[in-house]
């Protein structure tokens, strides 16, 4: 499932590439309708270009009426290496992603070692290039080891390459130090990635309180403990001027907070994964360790204050949240189990399955993650590198663990039957995914 | 209680809608009390009463589990249930084997599959399992080919132990419906509390949970039928039960509550408050006890406690459950 076509002699990288009969969607200019693009050096050359533009050598893709957009951007993804190879590797998720549509991927850095040098942010970054699938840009650790104590080389980290800084799920709770890194990184005008929750009310807990985990007698923690974890580091956003970025938002309660932010002005944004507007708590059920997440999965009215959020535009951007386990990670008793659900592949499908308009859909998978990280990606635009995504938005696929392209199969969305089956994936004009041709494994045809 | 019913050897035919003790694919486990109803209790109770009438004459039939062997496998220490396994094990015929695993081990995990893989090949019929994970029985019973029996997973459930409570409760009432049963103390770590609260509400009673808020969940106060009280005096009054639990050492060092003499000043059930309950109101206690903490020491002697019955139909209610379970899987085969 590398997306390598080995059906025909492989056009050379430079082949120009005419998309004929898509429908081409372009957040970022509000553009959606019926066109062709052209695609020469890896760029975007002309879109719904004259007859004579067109290159005599060009190949010819018909859409036959899919959808033509921008490369998936995904803001975060922990990909496994190093460290946890045997969850996920660089190329394993790489593959995953580029068949859900992805072409850049921001790398979790709070692996081990946690990526808190430049000498291991750049081999990861060239790793990305040799793998030639996606483009992955390695998020840098904001302190060292991820341990949430001393701040690590941030401006080294920038200049090679780091286009953004987190310690991945772990909350910082030393409020004094959270300060001094704020103010370091806006100093730097680095975007800081924090994932907000108070750590000793969230400390063992793997469940949200409530009917159901007194039920099931599993340790619990209070929805709040998110909106007090935002409400400080709003606070200190405030005090220091820094980007800050708050991930995997789950809660009205932290919502409201940041929408208030937002229109006092502050330089805040926030992203949700996939299952905080897809799934409750209930899909735990009986001790489902897939369903076991970080945060844990929340109440039904929090997921509709998540997908009211995602509407109003207080979310920026929806990120797969990818979070590798492999199977004996997740066979121990609930508790036990590792946390986290894989999230490239469905990133797409459920998204589309949230009810947004397309269009609007579109807008927090490309242009928004693409501005967050100040990459030149998730536009349509003539001279935008020709990262592209081609999906049929009617057809349907069914999500089976065990089948799925890439090393983890956590996928917490088992059984799930998504529309928006991606056809082929292109980064700087390559063809790096190509569906496979009939129904089997992921992917089955309308 | 109709014992006459309830021959052993003609035990009550196995409905079908029984979604714990029929938790297939793999077998017939007893996971928890959720979601049982009288229809599968009542007739349940019987068979086990049974059984407390033939222990007392020594009569018990060996033929039931001959040749089946039960692994008593504890993950966590308890002489006292581990004991009434075994000997109901043993009054039913089966070869019972201990088994206590050291929970020191790095990976628990690992080890509990890797221990249900070995129980595989030592064709164990029936499992008993104790963990300090919620789940874990119900995640050994995907694994192995044995009925699980759990006997207590972390804050989860303990279903033999309400069974049995039960049962006492139906010797000494005549009854499990419309009775008001205050169950004190440490609810939010108690399994026991849990399978409690989900039996007794099934046979149509009225459960108080009483104690601090630290140590009562909240979120059983949206259950129809239960009510949370933050006071003793309001808790017991008017009972036909009360029910205190163990509050553990570990709770009273000042993180959930002050201190062993403050829980006994508002929560201890003493002579006074159990006096405002209703007359021969039934004192209980899983075991075991703090004497002068959640239970004063007369009271535990007096005559209203039926604390060492509970014991003794545990034994009955675990041969009954040995035996179901045993004819249910072997039917199913």
């Amino acid at each position: 499932m590398t997306g390598k076509s080995a059906k025909k002699p492989a056009p050379g990288p430079d082949t120009p590439i005419l998309f004929t009969n898509v429908r081409l969607i372009d957040p970022a200019s509000g553009r959606d309708g019926p066109g062709s693009l052209l695609v020469e050096h890896g760029r975007i050359s002309a879109i719904d270009p004259s007859g004579s533009a067109v290159p005599a050598n060009a190949r010819h893709v018909d859409g036959q009426g899919a959808v033509l957009a921008p490369g998936l951007v995904d803001l975060r993804a922990s990909l496994g290496e190093p460290g946890a190879e045997y969850r996920e590797t660089l190329r394993s998720g790489s593959e995953a992603a580029v068949a859900g549509g992805i072409t850049s991927i921001g790398v979790m850095p709070d692996t081990d070692p946690a990526i808190d040098t430049p000498a291991l942010l750049t081999v990861i970054r060239q790793r990305g290039e040799e793998i030639g699938l996606a483009s992955l840009y390695p998020h840098g650790a904001l302190t060292r080891a991820s341990r949430g104590e001393e701040m690590t080389e941030m401006g080294l980290l920038q200049k090679a390459g780091a286009l953004a800084f987190t310690d991945g799920v772990h909350a910082i709770g030393n409020t004094k130090q959270m300060r001094n890194l704020l103010s370091y990184a806006h100093f730097l005008d680095a975007l800081v990635m924090l994932h907000p929750q108070d750590i000793d009310l969230s400390r063992g807990a793997c469940a949200t309180s409530g009917l159901q985990a007194t039920r099931l007698g599993l340790p619990q923690v209070t929805p709040a403990a998110e909106a007090m974890m935002v409400a400080r580091d709003l606070r200190l956003a405030e005090m220091t001027g820094a980007r800050v970025h708050l991930t995997n938002i789950s809660t009205a309660e932290a919502l409201d907070l940041i929408r208030d932010a937002k229109a006092r002005g502050l330089r805040v944004s926030c992203d949700t994964a996939p299952p905080y507007f897809s799934l409750t708590e209930e899909a735990i059920g009986d001790y489902r360790t897939y369903a076991k997440l970080t945060p844990p999965l929340r109440l039904e009215k929090d997921r509709q204050a998540v997908r009211a959020a995602l509407a109003d535009g207080t979310i920026d951007a929806v990120t797969s949240d990818h979070s590798p386990a492999d199977a004996d990670d997740k066979r121990l008793p609930f508790a036990q189990a590792r946390a986290g659900g894989t999230g490239l592949v469905t990133l797409l499908g459920v998204t589309l399955a949230s009810g947004l308009p397309l269009l609007d859909a579109l807008r927090l998978l490309t242009v928004n993650p693409a501005r967050l990280l100040g990459l030149e990606a998730g536009t349509l635009s003539v001279g935008a590198k020709a990262d592209l995504c081609l999906f049929d938005p009617q057809s349907e696929w069914t999500v089976h663990a065990g089948e799925l392209p890439g090393l983890a199969q956590n996928t917490p969305f088992d059984g799930w039957t998504l529309k928006g089956r991606v056809l082929k994936t292109f980064r700087e004009g390559r063809e790096v995914y190509t569906a496979p041709a009939t129904a089997s494994g992921h992917s089955s045809s309308t | 209680m109709s014992a006459a019913a309830a021959e052993p050897e003609s035990s009550p035919s196995s409905s079908s809608s029984e979604p714990r003790f029929t938790a297939l694919p793999t077998g017939p486990h007893l996971l928890g009390l959720e979601g049982t109803g009288p229809e599968e209790i009542t007739p349940f109770l019987d068979l086990a009463e049974s059984y407390a009438l033939l222990s007392r004459s020594r009569k018990t039939p060996r033929d039931v589990l001959q040749g089946r062997t039960l692994i008593n496998l504890f993950f966590e220490d308890s002489t006292r249930t581990r004991t009434s396994f075994e000997l109901a094990g043993k009054r039913l015929g089966a070869d019972v084997v201990n088994m206590t695993v050291a929970t020191s081990s790095v990976n628990k995990g690992e080890t509990l599959l890797d221990t249900a893989s070995t129980l595989n090949a030592m064709r164990c019929d029936l499992l008993v399992v104790r963990h300090r994970e919620a789940g874990a029985p119900a995640l050994l019973a995907q694994k192995v080919n044995a009925s699980v029996v759990n006997a207590g997973d972390g804050m989860h459930e303990h279903p033999t132990q309400a069974l049995l409570d039960a049962l006492t409760i139906r010797r000494h009432l005549g009854r499990l419906d419309g009775l008001e049963i205050a169950i004190c103390g440490d609810v939010a770590h108690s399994r026991v509390a849990r399978s409690n609260l989900h039996l007794l509400r099934a046979m149509g009673s009225r459960i108080r949970l009483v104690g601090p808020p630290t140590l009562v969940p909240s979120a059983f106060g949206a259950l129809e039928g239960v009510t949370l009280y933050d006071n003793m005096e309001d808790g017991v009054r008017d009972a036909d039960v009360v029910m205190c639990l163990r509050v553990q050492r570990e709770r009273m060092g000042g993180g959930l509550i002050p201190s062993a003499r403050e829980y006994f000043s508002l929560f201890g059930l003493d002579r006074a408050r159990l006096r405002l309950a209703r007359p021969g109101a039934l004192v209980m206690h899983p075991g075991p006890m703090n004497r002068g903490v959640e239970i004063a020491s007369d009271v535990a002697d007096s005559p209203q406690s039926v604390i060492t019955e509970q014991v003794e139909m545990g034994v009955a209610v675990r041969m009954a459950v040995l035996d179901r379970l045993t004819r249910q899987r072997e039917k199913a085969a």
